[in-house]
């Protein structure tokens, strides 16, 4: 469970700036015995791109069929642009959805898809076509009209879903995992896309996914939730760069995780090693975690001293030595698995700069010096059983 | 935001949907088509139990009487009716049960009675509740009511109703009746084993061999499902009976009993079988026979470890479906089991014969227990069968082995000359005159008017009937299908829909169609108008065949997507416009499908409408049955013929058409 300490901070977060279009208030949800939401409160402010994150059975989907009335929440309530929707069926509710599965009707032509919700609204025939030829347009796909759904490809049927749930011009787009039915090429690709469009007409929109480079990328906000509770609402740079819980720490990127300590305010020890870390204010002596991500550790070479504080090493209480005992390269940099008598049993890992590793002449079984910035160093309560 | 979060629900009032349009409307035709399968299938099954278990008895402790003398004074004495008939024994204990329309008259309590007497009677009843009629007067009541001994006479007293396991009893200590359990278990075990023998001994030639003409004997298999059960019989009858083709091969023994019913039970539980074990062998996963070859295990032991274990579950299934269909036929049985009852004939032979209801329902719950036994069974395994299909199954590709392929040409050939010598054998005695004394061709087995049975009327009935069972019964299956896949929560009226439309597959037909005697024929019911039309032959036709149609649609709905609703709704699009622009065109050929399989059976049914036609609804299959039984075997079997023809020639135009309906309106499947 988070601290009331890191609580606080999002608070303020949590909150958009002017007026809120979506409102989420106190949201429960129970299947039987099973509850798969927790008190949700959440607010989206108009034309904002927000993602629910989490993994599998975590309760995103549900908040979102919650939010389109398909599977009604237990108790709560949900405003949008002002109107309270709690227990309206989704016909009476403005929004359109995209499914995973695209759920485009195969027997219908594109061009009947995207029309399907347009035909009894009161617009002429031409009206509607000329509709369908600006959205297929929109989505890159102008001469695709006359096909089937089965004649296209996975990406261009996303791409009329997409058509088709705009079609109407609804106050809230919903995505319920767009993209991971999907090949990774096509979806880094799409996400750009959807991203653009999204952009283009500002339309408020909600996207579910597992994915956390799909949220980080495209997201304006982040709602990361776990066992039906949400357990950080942020920007994806805060997400990443300020985890509020171990759980966001650990899901989002990789993470070193420490048995520890804490000793004063902003002291941890691991191992036999005492460091200065970033916030957490645990009462001396209790159990921790502490967290640093691998590209966060800034070797020093064989060279420095721990002792010694050469002059690049910006925080010498942070810093110690180690050994490498694993490289491997993975493009872009390298990994190395450290080992170190101050930290115990504890391995660590850490992605080094192929620059880094190359100026360094850094290999297997060599000694050198790291530095682990006490920002860069989370504290977390452990939990139980660990 | 909270700092810690509650564990449980607060305490509040829970979010209530607001029911759109979309959700009422399809609660609502939930509710109907539930209520039509309550009205047509729960309200007779209550009906028939409630029958089976009640009992009606004359109870003389209700009545008593005073006599007068000659000049018609009274001494005031007053007698029970009981205790005359302690005294005088005039009625014997066993005329105390009866029926509940029999009536007793009192006179045998007074010896000396004459309608001439000047003798006056006093008679009231001992309680309130008591009921007599005097003549066709309703009387009741504890006043006394004075007649003469002329009116007397007229006086009868009606049964009391009780409920209790009495007919029961005198079941199990009937042996004649009793017998018929032991039979009809026997009859169908032993058709169970051979059938679903040689059922999948046809599938695994089929499926594991590269041998010709397979397409030919699939067709084969198939046919018997087109005709009705008692055609085999009949087809028997001319093979082995007294004067039979070939007589000879019996060795003394008479078809008429254990060896036709079991000849003819393999004959048309065939198909039956074969499907599903079909079924069973196509899932089976290559891969596991290439890693039987790699291990060089030989072909017996791979049969054993790999074939076997893979399809067993479709072994059981066909093995309980192949014993229903066996308990539960009544056609076949009646034409050629001889004396040798069965349970499914006791019913018609309590009904019919004897007019003994209650003994027919007792009969009827007998029987609904082997039957309900094999289908909770048989749903059981269905339901771990699907679990067993991976999506990563490599189909099995059979490899040319002249041996094997023609010791499976030979076996497919002659199960395919039994079922193709059997309709064979129908079909030459429709055509010859008079067997065996004038073999010459003649169409006049087919004057049907001239016979009993209903002519040529009765066939132009049946013809109706599946078409108007195909399509209501369509409409009704397909839209009750839908609702109760898409509508949202509304978790009570869904389970019970479920259930009701998963009931009628463990219900006999006899035992459904002797329910709706009970149910419609009661005057009280204000649907006894449908009773003896048309109607009451399309409902109990719809019912009885209602679970596979059902299940059929449900399997169709199942693969579409689950969010097209979701999407329409979004979309501000009612249900219908999704059901009539994108449902009903994807699950065309299933649609198709359930009115094929609805029209064949309507044809071929005979248990069910036995008990519920009438003249004027006379069907082709009880015609079958009755000219049979009238002696008229060779128009009978002519008759079973053109239902086979008629059958035949639906099954080609279900083809043409759901080809022709494919390439119009299903474009979209190619890519």
């Amino acid at each position: 469970m988070p601290t009331e300490a890191t609580r606080e901070l999002d608070a303020d977060e949590a909150q958009p700036q002017g007026e809120a279009y979506l409102r989420i208030d106190s949201l429960w949800k129970a299947f039987g015995e099973f509850i798969a939401l927790r008190d949700i409160s959440l607010s989206i402010s108009e034309g904002e791109f927000v993602c629910f994150l989490g993994p599998s059975g975590c309760g995103k989907t549900t908040l979102l069929r919650a939010i389109a009335g398909l599977d009604i929440q237990s108790r709560g309530s949900i405003e949008q642009a002002g109107k309270d929707i709690s227990n309206l069926p989704p016909a009476e509710r403005d929004f359109g959805i995209v499914f995973q599965s695209y759920a485009l009707f195969p027997n219908l032509t594109i061009e009947k898809n995207i029309s399907f919700g347009l035909e009894n609204a009161g617009l002429s025939k031409a009206a509607i076509s000329a509709r369908v030829t600006e959205l297929l347009e929109l989505v890159g796909l102008p001469d695709q009209g006359k096909k089937y759904p089965a004649q296209l490809s996975g990406g261009q049927q996303q791409r009329i879903a997409l058509a088709r749930a705009i079609a109407m011009s609804p106050g809230l787009l919903l995505l319920d995992e767009p993209l991971s039915a999907l090949d990774a090429k096509v979806r880094v690709h799409l996400r750009h896309e959807v991203k653009e469009l999204q952009r283009k007409l500002g339309i408020t929109t909600i996207m579910v996914t597992h994915d956390q480079e799909e949220a980080l990328s495209m997201a304006d906000r982040i709602v990361v939730m776990n066992h039906g509770v949400i357990e950080q609402i942020g920007t994806p740079t805060d997400i990443y760069r300020e985890p509020a819980t171990l759980f966001v720490a650990d899901f989002i990127g990789e993470m070193n995780k420490l048995m520890a300590i804490a000793g004063g305010p902003g002291m941890v020890t691991i191992g036999q090693k005492d460091f200065n870390s970033g916030g957490g204010d645990f009462p001396p002596g209790s159990e921790v975690i502490a967290a640093v991500r691998p590209e966060d550790i800034i070797p020093h070479g064989p060279g420095a001293r721990s002792d010694g504080a050469p002059d690049d090493i910006t925080e010498p209480g942070n810093a110690f030595e180690t050994t490498i005992k694993e490289m491997e390269f993975l493009g872009s940099f390298w990994r190395a698995r450290l080992v170190s008598a101050a930290l115990g049993d504890a391995e660590l890992i850490a992605d080094f700069s192929i620059n880094a590793v190359r100026r360094m002449q850094l290999s297997v079984n060599m000694d050198i010096v790291i530095e682990i910035p006490s920002n860069r160093l989370k504290v977390f309560t452990r939990p139980a059983g660990e | 935001m909270s700092v810690t979060t509650p564990d449980s629900l607060p305490n509040e009032r829970p979010v209530k949907l607001k029911l759109g349009r979309d959700d009422l409307m399809m609660r609502g035709f939930i509710l109907v088509i539930a209520l039509y399968l309550i009205i047509t299938l729960a309200f007779p099954l209550y009906a028939m139990l409630s029958k089976a278990f009640s009992t009606f008895q004359f109870d003389l402790s209700q009545i008593e009487f005073q006599v007068s003398d000659e000049s018609g004074k009274f001494d005031g004495t007053i007698l029970s009716a009981a205790a005359l008939n302690e005294q005088l024994n005039a009625i014997p204990e066993d005329e105390m049960a009866t029926s509940s329309d029999g009536r007793l008259s009192l006179t045998p309590l007074f010896p000396d009675f004459s309608f001439r007497s000047p003798v006056l009677y006093k008679i009231r009843g001992t309680t309130e509740d008591v009921v007599y009629l005097i003549g066709s007067d309703r009387v009741s009541g504890t006043d006394w009511r004075e007649v003469d001994s002329n009116t007397f006479r007229r006086i009868v007293l009606r049964p009391v109703q009780s409920f209790g396991l009495s007919n029961f009893t005198t079941y199990f200590s009937t042996p004649s009746l009793f017998r018929s359990i032991e039979n009809s278990l026997f009859i169908s075990i032993v058709s169970t084993i051979v059938t679903v023998s040689l059922a999948f001994a046809f599938a695994y030639a089929l499926s594991r061999s590269c041998m010709r003409l397979k397409g030919v004997f699939r067709l084969i298999a198939m046919a018997p499902i087109l005709v009705p059960s008692l055609l085999p019989g009949i087809a028997l009858v001319y093979l082995f009976g007294i004067q039979g083709m070939l007589k000879e091969g019996m060795m003394g023994e008479s078809i008429y009993g254990p060896y036709g019913i079991v000849l003819g039970s393999i004959f048309f539980t065939f198909p039956h079988a074969f499907i599903i074990i079909t079924t069973a062998l196509a899932i089976s996963d290559a891969r596991l026979y290439e890693a039987a070859v790699s291990l060089r295990a030989s072909p017996w032991k791979t049969f054993w470890t790999v074939t076997i274990p893979g399809a067993r579950y479709g072994l059981i299934s066909a093995a309980f479906v192949v014993f229903n269909l066996v308990i539960t036929d009544f056609g076949l049985p009646k034409v050629i089991g001889g004396q040798y009852n069965m349970l499914a004939v006791d019913i018609y032979k309590q009904v019919i014969g004897q007019q003994n209801f209650e003994m027919g329902a007792v009969v009827s719950v007998v029987l609904l227990m082997p039957a309900f036994i094999a289908f909770a069974v048989d749903r059981q395994v269905q339901k771990k069968q699907v679990a067993l299909l991976s999506a990563r199954s490599v189909v099995f590709e059979p490899n040319p082995d002249r041996k094997f392929d023609r010791i499976c040409f030979t076996y497919c050939s002659l199960v395919a000359i039994f079922i193709v010598g059997i309709l064979g054998v129908c079909q030459f005695a429709a055509l010859i005159k008079f067997w065996p004394y004038d073999l010459s061709l003649s169409l006049k087995n087919y004057n049907f008017d001239v016979m009993d049975g209903g002519g040529w009327e009765a066939y132009g009935n049946s013809i109706k009937l599946g078409l108007l069972t195909a399509f209501f019964g369509t409409i009704v299956v397909f839209i009750g299908a839908y609702m109760v896949d898409k509508t949202r929560s509304f978790r009570a009226g869904r389970g019970l829909f479920q259930f009701l439309a998963m009931l009628p597959m463990a219900i006999p037909g006899m035992v459904l169609g002797l329910a709706y005697i009970f149910f419609f024929n009661d005057p009280n019911n204000p649907l006894n108008a449908i009773y003896g039309t048309m109607a009451i032959l399309v409902i109990v036709t719809i019912t009885h065949f209602y679970t596979v149609s059902h299940l059929t649609a449900v399997t169709a709905l199942k693969q579409m997507d689950g969010e097209f609703e979701s999407v329409a709704s979004s979309l501000k699009q009612p249900f219908y416009k999704l059901f009539t622009r994108v449902t009903v065109p994807v699950c065309m050929p299933a649609i198709l499908d359930i009115a094929i399989y609805l029209f064949v059976n309507a044809m071929t049914t005979v248990s069910a409408v036995v008990f519920l036609y009438s003249t004027d609804t006379a069907l082709a299959s009880i015609a079958v049955l009755n000219m049979d039984d009238a002696g008229d075997v060779a128009p009978a079997a002519a008759m079973g013929m053109m239902i086979f023809y008629t059958n035949a020639a639906a099954r080609i135009i279900h083809l043409a058409v759901s080809k022709g309906i494919l390439k119009r309106t299903q474009a979209w499947r190619l890519r």
